[in-house]
């Protein structure tokens, strides 16, 4: 990934010879300067012994410039056959990185060189070798740490090399303790001289003779870590059938300059590595949800929808259900299910006309109801709450429609949040949003909501639906809308629907004629759907994935009538 | 909506005949109840306990059957059976009939006492019951689900069947002190008072949730028998005494309540549905109560009401040009019997004691829709021209909303509830300087009031994704709620731009030229005198001092923009420095 980064990168700091050392480094430091222009997030330094897939990258060109790469193709007509990087490198004294680097830079520009993987074992000093090369072997620094007349084993014990020198050069008869001696244990030489071996050894090693030690001595010191088998990766080099030493010096981008000058005419461009991405734009997102929200309002604006005011999220309870016609001991007025208000804890006003139609209706009837038959009280229908449906601002528009006269037919919809009480998980939050949309005219019929329910759901891509009888306290006729869910392969549900009860429509001043048809959905559960997401706590709320936001794409329902996504998208 | 389980061979072999489960789903689908689940009892433990303890359950396959909310005749197999067996014209609707004793009709006496606490009681003998083990069951689990569901847990109506055989009437229905109620109650060894029972069931799983009905009244309604037997404690628990069996011949069956319209329901519902395996079928034994003012009521009632609708009104409504004679065919099938009258245009429809549920002519055009087959209606659209308009408010929200991420913005879309701590003490502000309204039952502190600034949630938004790389540039345009007294609800929304600016530098200048870049968009000059907009050094608790300014809009303040305070940041578990901006847009409608 970062590799890519800074291959875009490169493409757009313009021309001007670099090579890897310095362009890493400038790559580090854009990183390092936590700029947080890239959103991919950043990665380490490139892999770049091996070939990797940006082989043919703008980095790798721009390093063709380099002197490396110059002195790899002057010694590469003087070999014979090729030569190997990592021989290259320690003839140059420069990092095997490096020559790798021109290798490929070379490669890019097609068949100049031709360079083979090859991996070769050598044997390397470790850290303790190095020093061991330099300072002599522990053993060897106890020895010479002992003067003739001896040392105390405490004392000799100090010495860095103390502990691990003392054991050795006591099984090699080196030296030797008195444990008689009067002011405790006392080490002294056994022989005048040593010889030492391992340092020998290792010397051999870092001097390029390992060929000298046997395979015994070798595994003898790899077990005391002072030697270590690596496995280097080098390309042997010959020339390409294109075989150059002058590869022209090739320009990075156009310039202005060229342009005016003309001067690009006489140029050649190093290539582009088009497998790269693009450098993340700094730009601003809008939210999926709320992407789908105007998609919605969109289609309902289509259709000749009028948008209802949704802007009060608390309620009465006497708009949110007594109006609709949902009984006082309806379940859904639970504590359970339902946020009441503890301040403002009731509502002030209530249209009083009305309100007595209302309680008439739940109470006694009338209208051609049988009504519930309870006693219906007031102050229950005070009771704020935050509203558990939308249908709370729909009885509100109704009502206002219904003071009108003449009557005129009205389609409304909104969309906006609700709230409810409970459990929440994986798919359920406190507070959703509601799609809602209805009609009201004169002799609406069940068909009509049926055949407006299909030209809304084909807006939304759907267009194999079935209408199964259902129970909902305000509507009657009621109908779950279903839809063919191609991947899931059976009928899933995507909305519910009915025509609103008279004993909603009539007390609000309705005339008699007039039905209302209605239905609503979530908006929640398409743009879940349609994006991909089954945590509804990544898309809604605070704890949302940004990164999902950024990446999000258009919402187009109708574009994608083919995906089985969006047939479940409603 | 209630889920029914049922056992799918004594389904079928009631139904008649055998379906396959496709077959099924598509007559439930069909007649509006839905095949929610195809399981077994050892699968059901299996799935809740673990395989070890679903050894040995019964492996018998079970249909669990969603009904509508509304429909009480279908909560157990006898009603769906009969229900499906109509609505297949494989039977006529029984008719229910209440009958009058050979001997002495039974009592039951409700004093004065209940009034305060539950004054709803009516009563009905089964006579000469046949129960099996399956039928005893059913009719235990049909109890459950009206309590659960028109009982409402029992607060509004409770049932009490019991053991005819084992008691003597009169029966009266009183309420005592607790202290005075003594029994030996289902399931219980030994006596105890009502009091001690109130505390044993504390820790009842089942029955500690009906308690609150009746705990903290000073009587607790019970019936005893004219021998002193206590038949029940409403709504807590029956007697022993009296306690049925698959053995029981004669069951009472008493409902007590504090909703006298749905005691008769369900009343009617439980003898309606097992009055079918009394030895005069569909026979119900009449109980007379004798109300506290001395009024004699006899139930159950099993009453049938006629209703008289005309039949282009049910086509209208539905959509359908149906003859009036197929009209009443298609809600025969839906147990309304119904019929040609009159001018030939009228039905008459009997709507049976089973059918609650049917209070208005739409829940019977309903019916005629649902046998004609919702699924068979032609559709069409309606004629109904309108010209749109959006609600402008909304439409300036989504003009802004678009231009704010070309500003180089991102949209957060937080919650509307939060803890009073979001919006108060994280803010440097007093809960009582916010006008916020408050949840008085929320589960969490998550719902403890509706939000009054939308910058909390911005807070948050950054602090859940504090691995993003910066900056961070978040902002929201939704509605906050505040208290106002001036409207009906006494609270009301407004709609607020809120937008944050997170960095290792603060960057006001940023926040700055986003007001500047809003306050172009809104077509606001720049400039107090010429009627624009300015920004004056103003202060507040959230704010680092000297870095808050007000934002005025042709004097009027809309809202502030500023760094944020370090104690602001920190309470918000955030790290950077942040800048911030919000304005109420309903000013600029």
């Amino acid at each position: 990934m970062s590799t890519q980064i800074q291959l875009t990168h490169s493409r757009w700091r313009g021309p001007g010879p670099c090579n890897m050392t310095s362009h890493i480094q400038e790559g580090r430091t854009h990183f390092g300067a936590g700029s947080g222009s890239r959103r991919s997030g950043a990665g380490s330094g490139s892999g770049v012994s091996g070939l990797g897939k940006h082989t043919r990258s703008h980095l790798a060109t721009a390093m063709a410039d380099g002197p490396v790469a110059e002195v790899l193709l002057k010694r590469l007509e003087a070999a014979d056959g090729g030569l190997d990087t990592a021989n290259l490198a320690a003839e140059l004294g420069v990092e095997h990185q490096a020559v790798v680097g021109a290798v490929k830079s070379l490669q890019a520009l097609g068949e100049i060189i031709e360079a083979e993987l090859r991996s070769t074992k050598h044997w390397e000093l470790t850290a303790e070798g190095k020093e061991i090369a330099r300072e002599g072997s522990h053993e060897a620094r106890v020895f010479y740490s002992v003067p003739p007349e001896g040392l105390a084993q405490s004392e000799l014990m100090q010495l860095p090399s103390g502990k691990v020198g003392f054991s050795k050069a006591m099984s090699s008869k080196w030296i030797r303790v008195d444990k008689s001696a009067a002011d405790g244990p006392r080490v002294f030489r056994v022989v005048n001289s040593v010889e030492d071996e391992v340092q020998r050894r290792l010397q051999l090693v870092q001097s390029g003779q390992v060929e000298k030690l046997s395979e015994k001595e070798k595994s003898e010191l790899k077990k005391r870590k002072l030697l270590t088998e690596v496995t280097l990766k080098t390309y042997w080099v010959s020339k390409g059938s294109a075989f150059s030493t002058s590869v022209s010096k090739q320009e990075t981008d156009l310039s202005p300059e060229m342009i005016s000058s003309g001067s690009w005419r006489d140029r050649t461009f190093k290539p582009y590595n088009f497998s790269a991405h693009g450098i993340l734009l700094d730009s601003g997102h809008l939210h999926p949800l709320l992407k789908v929200r105007t998609q919605f309002r969109q289609i309902f604006l289509e259709m000749g929808f009028t948008e209802m005011p949704t802007d009060n999220f608390i309620e009465s309870s006497f708009w949110n259900f007594d109006a609709l016609f949902q009984p006082q001991q309806h379940p859904a007025r639970d504590q359970h299910d339902t946020f009441f208000l503890r301040d403002p804890a009731e509502a002030l006003q209530l249209p009083m006309d009305y309100v007595h139609r209302v309680k008439r209706t739940h109470s006694q009837g009338g209208y051609g109801s049988q009504g519930y038959k309870y006693n219906w009280k007031l102050d229950e229908a005070r009771k704020n709450l935050l509203r558990t449906h939308t249908t709370a601002a729909s009885a509100r528009a109704l009502y206002r429609l219904a003071q009108k006269k003449p009557f005129t037919p009205a389609k409304y919809f909104s969309i906006d949040r609700v709230f409810r009480n409970e459990t929440l998980d994986a798919t359920h939050l406190a507070e959703f949003h509601q799609i809602e949309g209805v009609v009201a005219d004169h002799g609406l019929t069940l068909g009509h909501l049926m055949g407006v329910l299909r030209e809304f759901f084909t807006k939304l891509g759907i267009t194999q639906l079935r209408f199964k009888p259902a129970y909902n306290p305000y509507t009657e006729p009621s109908m779950e809308v279903f839809s063919y869910h191609q991947g899931l392969k059976k009928w899933v549900e995507v909305g519910n629907s009915g025509l609103f009860r008279p004993e909603m429509l009539l007390p609000m001043g309705l005339p008699e004629n007039v039905s209302v048809i209605a239905w609503g959905l979530s908006l929640e559960r398409p743009t879940m759907i349609k994006y991909g997401i089954n945590n509804i706590r990544e898309l809604v709320g605070h704890k949302v994935n940004l990164q999902m936001v950024y990446d999000s794409p258009l919402c187009r329902l109708d574009a994608e009538r083919a995906s089985p996504q969006t047939q479940e998208a409603a | 909506m209630p889920t029914v389980s049922v056992k799918r061979h004594l389904l079928f072999k009631a139904l008649g005949r055998t379906y396959t489960d496709e077959e099924f789903d598509e007559l439930c689908f069909e007649f509006g109840l839905e095949l929610d689940e195809i399981t077994s009892e050892k699968e059901i433990i299996s799935k809740e306990q673990g395989n070890e303890k679903a050894e040995g359950a019964s492996d018998v396959v079970l249909y669990k059957i969603d009904v509508p909310a509304n429909r009480y005749d279908l909560l157990c197999l006898e009603g769906l059976v009969r229900g499906l067996k109509v609505f297949k014209e494989r039977i006529k609707a029984p008719v229910y009939k209440r009958v009058m004793p050979s001997g002495e009709i039974q009592k039951l006496i409700i004093t004065e006492e209940t009034a305060k606490v539950r004054p709803y009681a009516v009563a009905a003998v089964l006579r000469n019951i046949k129960f099996t083990k399956d039928r005893y069951d059913s009719f235990i689990e049909l109890q459950e689900k009206l309590h659960q569901n028109i009982c409402r847990k029992r607060a509004l109506v409770a049932i009490g069947t019991h053991d005819l055989d084992a008691l003597s009437g009169p029966f009266t229905y009183t309420a005592k002190r607790p202290s005075d109620i003594k029994f030996r109650p289902l399931s219980k060894t030994k006596e105890f008072t009502a009091c001690e029972l109130m505390n044993i069931y504390k820790t009842d799983n089942h029955l500690k949730h009906y308690l609150h009905i009746i705990e903290n009244k000073p009587l607790y309604p019970v019936i005893y028998d004219s021998n002193g037997v206590v038949l029940s404690m409403p709504p807590i628990i029956n007697g022993n005494h009296s306690k049925i069996t698959v053995n029981t011949r004669n069951v009472f069956i008493e409902c007590t309540g504090t909703d006298f319209t749905k005691a008769k329901i369900v009343l009617d519902i439980i003898v309606t549905m097992f009055s079918e395996y009394c030895e005069n079928q569909f026979t119900v034994e009449a109980v007379e109560v004798v109300f506290p003012n001395g009024k004699t009521y006899t139930f159950p009632e099993l009453a049938y009401r006629k209703e008289v609708m005309r039949a282009d009104l049910i086509n209208k409504k539905v959509g359908i040009r149906e003859t009036p004679e197929n009209l009443a065919k298609l809600l025969t099938r839906m147990y309304l019997k119904s019929e040609v009258i009159g001018d030939g245009n009228q039905i008459e429809i009997e709507v049976p004691p089973t059918r609650a549920d049917i209070i208005h002519a739409c829940d019977i055009v309903e019916d005629a829709a649902i046998a004609y087959g919702y699924n068979n209606i032609q559709m069409s659209l309606p004629k109904t021209y309108t010209i749109a308009s959006q609600f402008p408010l909304n439409k300036l929200t989504e003009l802004l909303r678009h231009d704010m991420a070309a500003a180089g913005f991102t949209e957060a879309l937080t919650f509307a509830l939060c803890s009073k701590e979001d919006i108060a003490d994280k803010l440097g502000l007093d809960i009582s300087a916010t006008q916020a309204v408050h949840i008085s039952n929320p589960k969490t502190a998550e719902f403890q009031v509706a939000r009054t600034t939308l910058l909390p949630g911005l807070l948050k938004t950054i602090a859940a994704n504090r691995k993003m790389p910066l900056p961070l540039k978040l902002f929201e345009i939704s509605d906050i709620v505040v208290k106002d007294s001036s409207r009906d609800v006494g609270a009301r929304n407004y709609r607020h731009l809120c937008a944050v600016y997170y960095n290792k530098n603060p960057g006001f200048e940023i926040i700055h030229g986003l007001l500047d870049r809003i306050m172009q968009l809104l077509d606001v000059p720049p400039g107090e005198k010429k009627g624009g907009y300015a920004i004056r050094a103003s202060e507040g608790p959230a704010f680092f001092p000297g870095r808050c300014a007000e934002v005025l809009v042709r004097g009027q303040s809309v809202g502030k923009l500023g760094v944020l305070h370090p104690d602001v940041i920190t309470r918000f578990e955030l790290t950077m420095p942040c800048s911030s901006l919000e304005i109420n847009i309903e000013p600029f409608l």
